[in-house]
């Protein structure tokens, strides 16, 4: 598996509990409106991501983070910093 | 083309499902307001439990008599900004007299407590900066951080650890900001300012309160959670409204920094909106005046919250915090059983706040409660069996 798929493999697992419909997640699942999932818990859900990879991922940065892929992008940034 | 109220399709939708469930309960008309805790609803006279009016001073004659006094000198409004139209004598002396009363140099009032937490956040911090905000945030903290273009890290609710650990790993280069609110609007739950305090002496940021809820309510001088925990040393700007202890509208910023005052010309939400009116000037700094001298107002809330979270409590209602505050909130078990509950308390005459996800920390549905000074004994035992006589009737189970 390449890095990147990997870290959308974590994102999915981490993604799970908020998945309450239980959809099938893609690279292309747009995090919000494809899960239905409020702003509130995104937030939530990046703050486990945060925690996972123990990383900073900015609020500002979500406004522009929509999928799946674009979160995995943002991770692998700011892994790369560190 | 595309309407631009079709993103809006899921709230009407779940606004229509409230409304096929009884009484509107998010637009809610008070026909007539008899006194701090009591109105007209629907024809019957109803217990208000949910106004923050923490200090019951809507209707004090002093205050009425202050607020028609300025109506009569001053006229209706200000008709501008400060900065364009100039200051009234009255918005530099309640200025003056608030930061006396919060022991602050400095002081600025704002024309709503919404804008005095965008007027704070984006006139301290800017793009360079970082902002670190407590998840459970009021909307009005997360507006201001918006508004600041500041860099926004979010930590976990009333946890300094988790603070802790995101001051360590970040990598700012501008200033650093922390807020963190007195009590919190939704849970009545405090923040525990010692602890936060302790992560500012090992990482070095500049602290912001929010007050909101607990300016007047809380600490030997009613100057809020700082005073409590007498930390206030440790607290570099405070922020509070008028709108709940003080009675009136409005909002303010304090601090002793010595720049402080830039903030009139740096401040985006204090420039471009006009300055209080002369009669809501007057009354808040009537109702200041007020907080000052009968410090029983804050003794009798006390004793008032101890006695509603206590009769709930032997209810076996699950509440929103351990700790007394005067917002007491119920957790419910869901959003039709809150509803169904904040219905059938309407209907026995009593009025509380509903409180539904995502507006709510870890999605819980509340009946939120706020106690006021002027509640008598009674009002409050009437509570607390109105609430039992829904739980009897099976609107409600333990929320686990
Ligand atoms: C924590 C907090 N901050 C700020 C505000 C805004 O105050 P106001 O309603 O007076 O504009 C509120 C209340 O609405 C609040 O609960």
């Amino acid at each position: 598996m390449s890095a990147s798929e990997d870290t959308f493999s974590t994102l999915c697992q981490l993604l799970e509990p908020f998945n309450t419909a239980k959809i099938g997640l893609k690279p292309e699942t747009d995090i919000s409106a494809d899960l239905n999932i409020d702003s509130v818990s995104v937030m939530d859900f990046v703050m486990e991501v945060e925690d996972h990879f123990n990383i900073d991922i900015p609020l500002n940065v979500l406004s522009e983070t929509r999928s799946i892929a674009d979160l995995v992008k943002v991770v692998e940034g700011r892994l790369a910093k560190v | 083309m595309t309407d631009l109220f079709d993103k809006h399709r899921t709230i009407s939708e779940r606004h229509e499902r409230m409304l096929s469930l009884g009484a509107n309960a998010v637009g809610l008309t008070n026909d007539r307001i008899l006194s701090p805790t009591r109105a007209i609803i629907e024809g019957r006279e109803t217990v208000l439990a949910g106004t923050n009016n923490y200090m019951g001073i809507t209707f004090d004659p002093d205050c009425i008599a202050a607020g028609q006094e300025a109506l009569d000198l001053y006229g209706t409004g200000t008709t501008g900004s400060r900065i364009a139209n100039g200051s009234y004598a009255q918005h530099r002396e309640l200025e003056l007299e608030l930061a006396q009363f919060l022991n602050r140099k400095h002081c600025i009032m704002f024309t709503t407590g919404y804008q005095a937490n965008l007027g704070m956040l984006a006139g301290l911090a800017g793009p360079k900066d970082t902002i670190y905000l407590d998840a459970d945030s009021h909307s009005s903290i997360y507006d201001g951080c918006t508004l600041s273009g500041a860099k926004l890290v979010r930590f976990r609710h009333n946890d300094a650890s988790d603070l802790d650990k995101r001051l360590a790993r970040s990598e700012d280069e501008g200033g650093r900001l922390v807020v963190v609110e007195g009590i919190y609007s939704m849970l009545g739950d405090r923040a525990p300012l010692a602890d936060f305090v302790e992560v500012k002496k090992k990482h070095g940021f500049q602290l912001l309160v929010d007050e909101a809820h607990s300016f007047g309510v809380l600490g030997p001088n009613g100057r809020g959670l700082a005073d409590e925990a007498g930390l206030e040393d440790d607290v570099d700007f405070v922020v509070g409204t008028f709108s709940k202890s003080i009675g009136a509208i409005g909002g303010f910023g304090a601090g002793n920094h010595p720049q402080f005052n830039m903030l009139r010309y740096a401040s985006r939400p204090y420039m471009f909106t006009a300055s209080p009116s002369p009669a809501t000037v007057a009354t808040s700094l009537a109702a200041i005046r007020k907080l000052k001298a009968e410090p029983q107002r804050r003794n009798r809330l006390r004793v008032n919250s101890t006695r509603l979270f206590d009769g709930f409590k032997s209810l076996g209602l699950a509440l929103g915090c351990d700790s007394v505050s005067p917002i007491v909130a119920v957790n419910c078990p869901d959003e039709v059983s809150t509803i169904a509950m904040w219905n059938a308390l309407l209907k026995a005459g009593v009025y509380v706040n509903i409180a539904l996800p995502p507006g709510t920390p870890g999605k819980q549905c509340l009946l939120r409660c706020s106690v006021s000074a002027a509640h008598t004994f009674e009002d409050i035992d009437r509570i607390v069996s109105l609430f039992g006589e829904v739980v009897a009737q099976g609107h409600y189970r333990k929320a686990v």
